[in-house]
């Protein structure tokens, strides 16, 4: 480790230590009336914290630091977040300190639980799963009929422009009140996408090698199996990435329009109309923190997949 | 090879617009054509428990031309025909008044009007932050991996909570739709902005810097330029974006105008044909706000490449 290094490494640390014990004086929680000497001390310290990332993104040394730059970043905004809602006492309906939306993600536990297993377990993983399965069999399917690929193409790509979440009514009447709606929504958001990507994956394999499989002669199905659907696999992930974050979206707006009690989207919407913020940022955390986790995991598997693929193997 | 390619290319141009057709809009037409069949076939398979229970004469006296002319005119189809729902759709643009919350254009303009406001905010946020994180390094390493993480996460979920908020702050009306449709643009606007004002290459910057050029004469003459291919097809997923996000603003706050507020009344009322209606409206609607983006787009790249 160099010496600058190490040095803003202190600096950091020291900047962190400041703020926690500054958070156990008794206006920051609360306990008694901000005094002017207070705001002067909060103003530093919101210098140091400034003066701390900066110190932080000049480092020149490796990706992690990128990393612990943001994150450094993040864990000031909550802390500030945190001293300011307390400090001002902004209503809690307005904005509810991080403290207590843990709070509320810790005595609602086993209601999040309820709800996650509700939207994410059943609707999100499900009509997921079977959009991306039903887009990629299409695909695979009208590969050989150009006719087909060039009369769908257009279409599914213009889909991409449509609203189609607002299909959950519909969704909610066909279906009912219970999962199978909003992974019926699930499934048409994140067919097209993958649809697309499919087709598009299919198409970029080299003429080089196309032409090195015929040369072995090589079957229709042998050329999909070993060249074609291998270098389609970036194109596929990155329509899984994006059917995850898609699906999360329709499940939770699609609850909005009607049902059961329990459901991510319903929490959101029912707490937010009775005011009971804590408990909707905490859905929120949940929703967010399951978004992020499918993305992480699905970036995983791409890595296992498709480790011979130069997007892979540069980063 | 000059004469050649122009040759081809004349050649093209006399076979003229027969074979385009042929390749691009024959599939598509026949594609059309087949969803508009399936949709029948479908009508008429759906309808059927219903219209057999309820409209026809219960002791079985009907033939099965009654039970399809039945199921194309049901009250509250489960599937609307396509026709039903045209004619509501034509109803809808024509019998009321322009400003009757009846009409379906009322709607459209209410949820275009917050859609636009938010993207247009949205894009200057956008515009705005990816400048100050091309020329800040702070901002790069700190904020920039939040904005990309935050397109993992379902930002339509904080939406209720920007409806509560900006209610007791006493915005109500256009504001708090504006702002949800424009926290739904600003994220990919940003994120490609940043990359196309990195997209010039070194030697340019280089050369810029070599005529000391200022900072913001390299933005204005080199890096906005530069970005511009890139911020488009940003700006045509960000106001798709915002169209949902202006539907989806529209339904905790009473559902009293707008497409998504005559989603839910559809929905609340069983009334099938009216939510088609407003569903097939939001296609539209969202059809052709990209198209209006895309033609910005090639107004302002072809009069790029002229000059």
């Amino acid at each position: 480790m160099k010496r600058s290094t190490k040095l803003t490494m202190m600096l950091v640390s020291g900047c962190l230590a400041c703020g926690f014990l500054f958070m156990q004086w008794a206006p920051a929680t609360g306990e008694a009336a901000p005094t002017p000497m207070f705001w002067l001390a909060t103003f530093v310290l919101a210098l140091l914290a400034v003066q701390s990332i900066r110190r932080m993104a000049a480092l020149d040394a490796g990706r992690i630091y990128g990393t612990l730059t943001a994150a450094l970043f993040g864990v000031w905004v909550v802390y500030f977040w945190q001293l300011l809602v307390v400090a001002f006492e902004v209503p809690r309906v307005l904005l509810p300190p991080p403290s207590l939306i843990l709070q509320a993600l810790g005595s609602h536990g086993p209601t999040l639980w309820g709800d996650f297993v509700q939207t994410v377990l059943k609707a999100v993983l499900i009509g997921w799963a079977l959009g991306s399965g039903m887009g990629f069999a299409v695909a695979v399917a009208i590969d050989r009929m150009p006719f087909l690929q060039r009369g769908l193409l257009p279409l599914a790509s213009l889909t991409s422009t449509i609203p189609l979440v607002a299909v959950a009514p519909i969704a909610v009447m066909w279906f009912g009140f219970e999962w199978q709606s909003k992974a019926a929504v699930v499934t048409l958001m994140t067919f097209f996408p993958m649809l697309v990507s499919t087709l598009a994956g299919l198409k970029a394999a080299g003429k080089l090698e196309r032409e090195l499989m015929h040369s072995y002669a090589a079957s229709y199905g042998r050329t999909l199996l070993a060249l074609r659907l291998p270098a389609a696999l970036p194109f596929m992930f990155a329509a899984l990435k994006v059917n995850a974050t898609l699906a999360l979206i329709g499940a939770i707006v699609a609850e909005f329009f009607g049902s059961p009690t329990s459901g991510l989207g319903f929490r959101i919407s029912t707490e937010a109309s009775r005011m009971n913020m804590p408990l909707v940022w905490s859905a929120i955390v949940v929703a967010a923190v399951t978004g992020s986790v499918a993305y992480a995991l699905l970036v995983q598997l791409e890595r296992r997949a498709a480790f011979w693929h130069p997007s892979v193997r540069e980063s | 090879m000059k004469p050649l390619q122009s040759a081809i290319m004349t050649d093209n141009a006399i076979k003229g617009r027969w074979a385009h057709f042929g390749r691009q809009g024959l599939p598509v037409a026949v594609m059309l054509l087949a969803v508009l069949l399936a949709w029948y076939m479908g009508t008429v398979v759906l309808n059927a428990p219903g219209a057999i229970e309820r409209v026809l004469p219960q002791d079985g006296s009907w033939r099965w031309q009654d039970l399809l002319a039945v199921t194309m005119e049901m009250q509250r189809p489960v599937l609307p025909a396509p026709h039903q729902v045209l004619l509501d759709f034509w109803s809808g643009m024509v019998d009321w008044p322009l400003d009757s919350p009846r009409n379906l254009l009322y709607h459209v303009a209410v949820t275009a009007e917050s859609t636009l406001w938010g993207f247009v905010m949205g894009t200057v946020l956008g515009l705005f932050l990816s400048v100050c994180i091309v020329h800040s390094r702070t901002l790069d390493r700190a904020l920039l991996p939040w904005i990309v993480a935050s397109q993992s996460v379902p930002v339509l979920a904080i939406a209720p909570i920007v409806l509560v908020i900006l209610g007791s702050l006493g915005f109500a009306g256009v504001a708090p739709k504006a702002v949800i449709a424009m926290y739904l643009c600003f994220f990919p606007v940003t994120v490609a902005m940043v990359q196309g004002l990195r997209s010039p290459q070194r030697i340019e910057t280089e050369m810029l810097h070599t005529y000391a050029a200022t900072r913001w004469q390299a933005l204005w003459l080199l890096r906005l330029p530069a970005a511009l291919p890139f911020l488009f097809p940003a700006l045509r997923v960000g106001i798709a974006a915002g169209l949902v996000g202006a539907m989806v603003a529209e339904l905790p706050t009473g559902a009293q105008a707008g497409l998504g507020a005559r989603l839910l009344t559809g929905s609340y009322y069983g009334n099938t044909v009216q939510i088609w209606s407003a569903l097939v409206m939001s296609a539209l609607l969202g059809l052709a706000l990209t198209t209006a983006v895309a033609g910005v787009e090639r107004l302002v790249l072809r009069h790029r490449s002229q000059a």
